[in-house]
């Protein structure tokens, strides 16, 4: 922290946290991590990026933009085709999480790191930022959370355990806005909270914070920030998410980002700390790409000693996740073409409702997955640079942003300006509709609060901004010159003993009560749905209904109802024709809760690996006879277990020869015999009489006759057939209904195993 | 004000400006409109920033917020609520937190008083 009263260190800080490592295989224990929070203390402060690795090999590839990867995760879906590996992006790759409760939240963070989230963020809930003060304990919070000191300390505490576990360090993240700014930056710093936003034209344009107030305290809340090693993201993403036309305030954008960047450095903040928060400004219809992207370029131009933190378009979300991901991807293209530090994501359903946990692992799937895709893209597609449009507007936006200060402060300057409504103006500066915000210098909450320094101001406590007026000799500017907190014995910032601690004060909104609500669920390990919180009973049910919009959302209500869903409500429609029909999405809450122990788990079939299985039938050559036989022309099920398109044998290396329909067992017998197949594969539907048992018998009599029974595994399958009523007539085994080529496989390559063929 | 895009006369005195002169003159400006706003904040304080301060000083925020509310009633803010707090600490012979603990309780504001005046 740069104070020179190191012998004033608290011992405990910086020492290894005395937390029982995760088990994978268990939940987070909530009630252990709210015990004893008054003892904890984080272990770092500050930010870390991801460690690179330059050409990095994982499977039969090489990778050119990825990191290190981790030592527990969830890989893509489709990894099981490449060995399960899951390659990690180079850049830190952001969650939002929102789910209002602190308990709640380190489980969605917990699944959302095992995704590949290393910059958890937590949405501070509605109305935080007008409370002139700390709040304390753990109230519940609306659209996010109530940010105070037991959180913060439980969240990071969770935290310390699950970076742990997936082997990678976590930035933690919230907001240093409002009228408690300074307070919450020293909070954030004592507490080891990593990443905060920190704008004042936030404040100002969309809090209607007083515009004197929220510079005077973002420059104390910045220099604590600065000190803390908090990276720090600005708000110029508000005026793209609140402009009316989005495509027209990118002058803007730029002048908002250079307000908050110059801000931050001429008080104190290096600028490796300040990231800038930037948003593909448009969406399709729109051509959006080839419009964002001189906006992504002249930003980068400009501001290319700063950290890029990539933002997902929200400006034009609506209720259908597919539409929303299609954009992020689009947006993750930009950032692949252009650059990236911070890759943040939005969840596909924020259009409709506030984020559910698994779509937090959704959108950071899609980042995960776009920029694993685009690796090294931009080695081998490069932006012209000299495209004559490309050229003209890159040098256009930039030439009115110029335009826009120069003006602004010709008409008086910052204060002025955003009297005159110059911000998230609809048209293009120096195009203006006169419909920006306007705040008045005198109004808005906390005006009339700042108080001129009087020459004795003081101030004993470090990383403090501004006139100070120390004694001589503690003014820590010079070497042997005591630190500012020497006159009192130790800021917190130097001394991490002195971190005070408060628990709850609020006898019934508090987490105690909320997890004795669910205390049932927990203790017998009772399962009932959620999408936000522990046992909320929240489902979705997806379906078409043949009818326009509007009839059928009654429809579907009507079903939820019938269904004994409770609190239905339509979340997401799209016509599919006008009178043909409509797809909805309906949220409903069911009222139960089913006991794990009660439940028949069938045991999953055994299968062998691919690989295993390649290998073996590789070595081998191996070949298999196959038909269907007797009065039967049914071969759907046998495709299934032999072509490569289904995922049959064929896939393995096995030679499949395939006789056909209704098939004589002397045939079969014969051409097994004449490809030296090691298997047959018989398939028999059940009609009348025992033609199946006729048909199984014959193949295993006419086999030992011939002399192959021992070198040939004679296999029967069907919808009706078992595995017990083949062996009884003489099969080595019997397949029926959902049999996959890999189970036949499997059972092959075992058999051929153990006795030795 | 509503005004139609007069981009094209505007930016006629930029038009030769280099791509390197051009973003100069943006980072030249950016600085000339936040520099009076570093000035405004460096000569300023308000109730946040002194609550952080008795933060640092180790006070938990139930305390900060009493002594800095009883600061602002007693027009002492702009000497800085840590420096109530020192001058107390000072004077009692004990630490931060429990000269501030104190204050809360009313104690103590006579001292600042006859080192300030009363309001």
């Amino acid at each position: 922290m740069g104070c020179t009263v190191s012998d004033a260190i608290d011992p405990r800080f910086g020492r290894p946290l005395a937390d029982p490592p995760l088990d994978p295989n268990e939940k987070l224990d909530i009630a252990a991590l709210l015990d004893g929070l008054e003892y904890y203390r984080p272990r770092r402060r500050g930010w870390t990026w991801r460690t690179p690795v330059p050409n990095q090999h994982l499977h039969d590839f090489t990778y050119h933009e990825t990191s290190e990867v981790l030592d527990h995760s969830v890989p893509l879906p489709a990894a099981h085709y490449f060995e399960n590996i899951d390659p990690q992006p180079d850049c830190v790759v952001t969650s939002e999480i929102a789910s209002g409760r602190p308990e709640d939240d380190i489980r969605r963070m917990r699944m959302a790191a095992w995704h590949g989230a290393d910059h958890l963020m937590v949405i501070r809930t509605a109305g935080q930022s007008h409370i002139d003060g700390l709040l304390e304990g753990t109230p519940e919070g609306v659209g996010g959370i109530a940010i105070t000191r037991k959180q913060l300390r439980f969240t990071r505490r969770a935290l310390d355990l699950i970076e742990d576990e997936v082997g990678r360090p976590i930035n933690f993240h919230s907001y240093v806005s409002g009228v408690a700014g300074p307070e919450i930056a020293v909070m954030f710093a004592e507490e080891g909270v990593n990443g905060a936003h920190q704008d004042p034209q936030y404040n100002i344009l969309y809090r209607n914070i007083n515009m004197y107030r929220s510079f005077v305290d973002a420059a104390v809340a910045k220099r604590v920030m600065a000190a803390a090693g908090i990276l720090q993201i600005d708000g110029a993403h508000n005026a793209n998410a609140t402009a009316i036309k989005a495509w027209k305030v990118m002058p803007e954008l730029l002048v908002q980002h250079a307000i908050n960047c110059a801000f931050s450095v001429a008080v104190g903040m290096p600028k490796e700390q300040i990231a800038l928060s930037t948003v593909p400004p448009d969406a399709p219809p729109a051509p959006c790409m080839r419009m964002d992207l001189p906006y992504a370029i002249a930003l980068r131009d400009l501001f290319g000693e700063y950290k890029m933190r990539a933002q997902q378009n929200t400006r034009y979300m609506e209720s259908e996740a597919r539409e929303a991901t299609v954009s992020h991807v689009m947006n993750l293209l930009i950032s692949r073409l252009t650059s990236a530090d911070i890759q943040s994501t939005i969840t596909p359903d924020e259009g409709r409702n506030v984020p559910w946990h698994y779509n937090n692992v959704a959108a950071v799937n899609t980042a995960k997955q776009s920029l694993v895709g685009m690796d090294g893209l931009r080695e081998m597609v490069r932006i012209d640079r000299e495209n004559p449009e490309l050229k003209a507007r890159v040098r256009e936006i930039k030439e009115r942003a110029v335009l826009f200060l120069e003006a602004m402060l010709r008409d008086g300057g910052y204060f002025a300006g955003v009297e005159k409504a110059y911000f998230v103006d609809s048209g293009e500066y120096p195009e203006t509709h006169d419909d920006g915000i306007a705040r008045d210098s005198q109004g808005g909450v906390a005006a009339g609060t700042i108080v001129p320094r009087a020459d004795d101001y003081l101030a004993p406590v470090c990383h403090h901004f501004g006139e100070n007026h120390l004694p001589e000799g503690y003014r820590g500017r010079t070497v042997g010159e005591a630190a500012p907190c020497v006159l009192i014995g130790g800021c917190t910032l130097c001394d991490d003993g002195k971190v005070p601690f408060i628990d709850e004060l609020d006898p019934e909104d508090n987490v105690n009560v909320r997890l004795a609500e669910t205390a049932e669920l927990r203790e017998k390990g009772l399962l009932r749905p959620e999408v936000e919180w522990a046992g909320d009973g929240i489902v979705v049910v997806t379906m078409f209904l043949p009818a326009p919009a509007d009839a059928a959302e009654a429809a579907a209500l009507e079903i939820g109802r019938a269904m004994n869903l409770d609190e239905c409500e339509v979340i997401h429609k799209q016509v599919m024709h006008p009178a043909e029909g409509t797809v909805l999405e309906l949220r409903g809450r069911v009222d139960v809760a089913i006991d794990p122990d009660t439940l028949v788990i069938p045991e999953p079939p055994y299968v062998l690996t691919d690989e295993e299985i390649r290998e073996f039938v590789h070595d081998r050559n191996l070949r298999v006879v196959a038909a269907t036989v007797g009065e039967d022309e049914h071969s759907v099920g046998m495709r299934e277990v032999i072509d490569i398109k289904h995922g049959g044998l064929e896939k393995w290396g096995f030679g499949v020869t395939y006789l056909g329909t209704s098939v004589p067992i002397e045939k079969v017998l014969d051409a097994a015999i004449e490809h030296a197949a090691s298997a047959v594969l018989i398939s028999t539907i059940i009609t009348h009489g025992e033609v199946h048992r006729e048909m199984m018998e014959k193949l295993a009599d006419l086999a030992a006759e011939k002399g192959v029974r021992d070198r040939l595994l004679l296999i029967s399958g069907g919808t009706q057939v078992t595995d017990k009523l083949a062996r009884e007539w003489g099969m080595d085994a019997g397949f029926g209904r959902k049999t996959k080529g890999i189970d036949v496989a499997s059972f092959i390559v075992e058999s051929m195993r153990e006795r030795g063929m | 004000m509503v005004r139609p895009d007069t981009f094209q006369e505007v930016r006629v005195h930029l038009a030769h400006l280099s791509d390197a002169e051009l973003e100069a003159l943006f980072w030249k400006l950016s600085n000339d409109v936040v520099r009076p706003l570093v000035e405004l904040a460096s000569t300023h304080t308000s109730p946040s920033i002194e609550r952080s301060v008795l933060m640092r000083m180790g006070c938990d925020s139930v305390t900060c917020k009493a002594v800095v509310a009883e600061c602002e009633t007693r027009g002492l803010l702009g000497h800085g609520a840590g420096h109530v707090v020192l001058v107390c600490m000072q004077e009692w012979g004990c630490d931060a937190p429990t000269a501030a603990g104190r204050l809360a309780a009313g104690e103590g504001w006579d001292l600042a008083e006859a080192k300030w005046g009363a309001r």
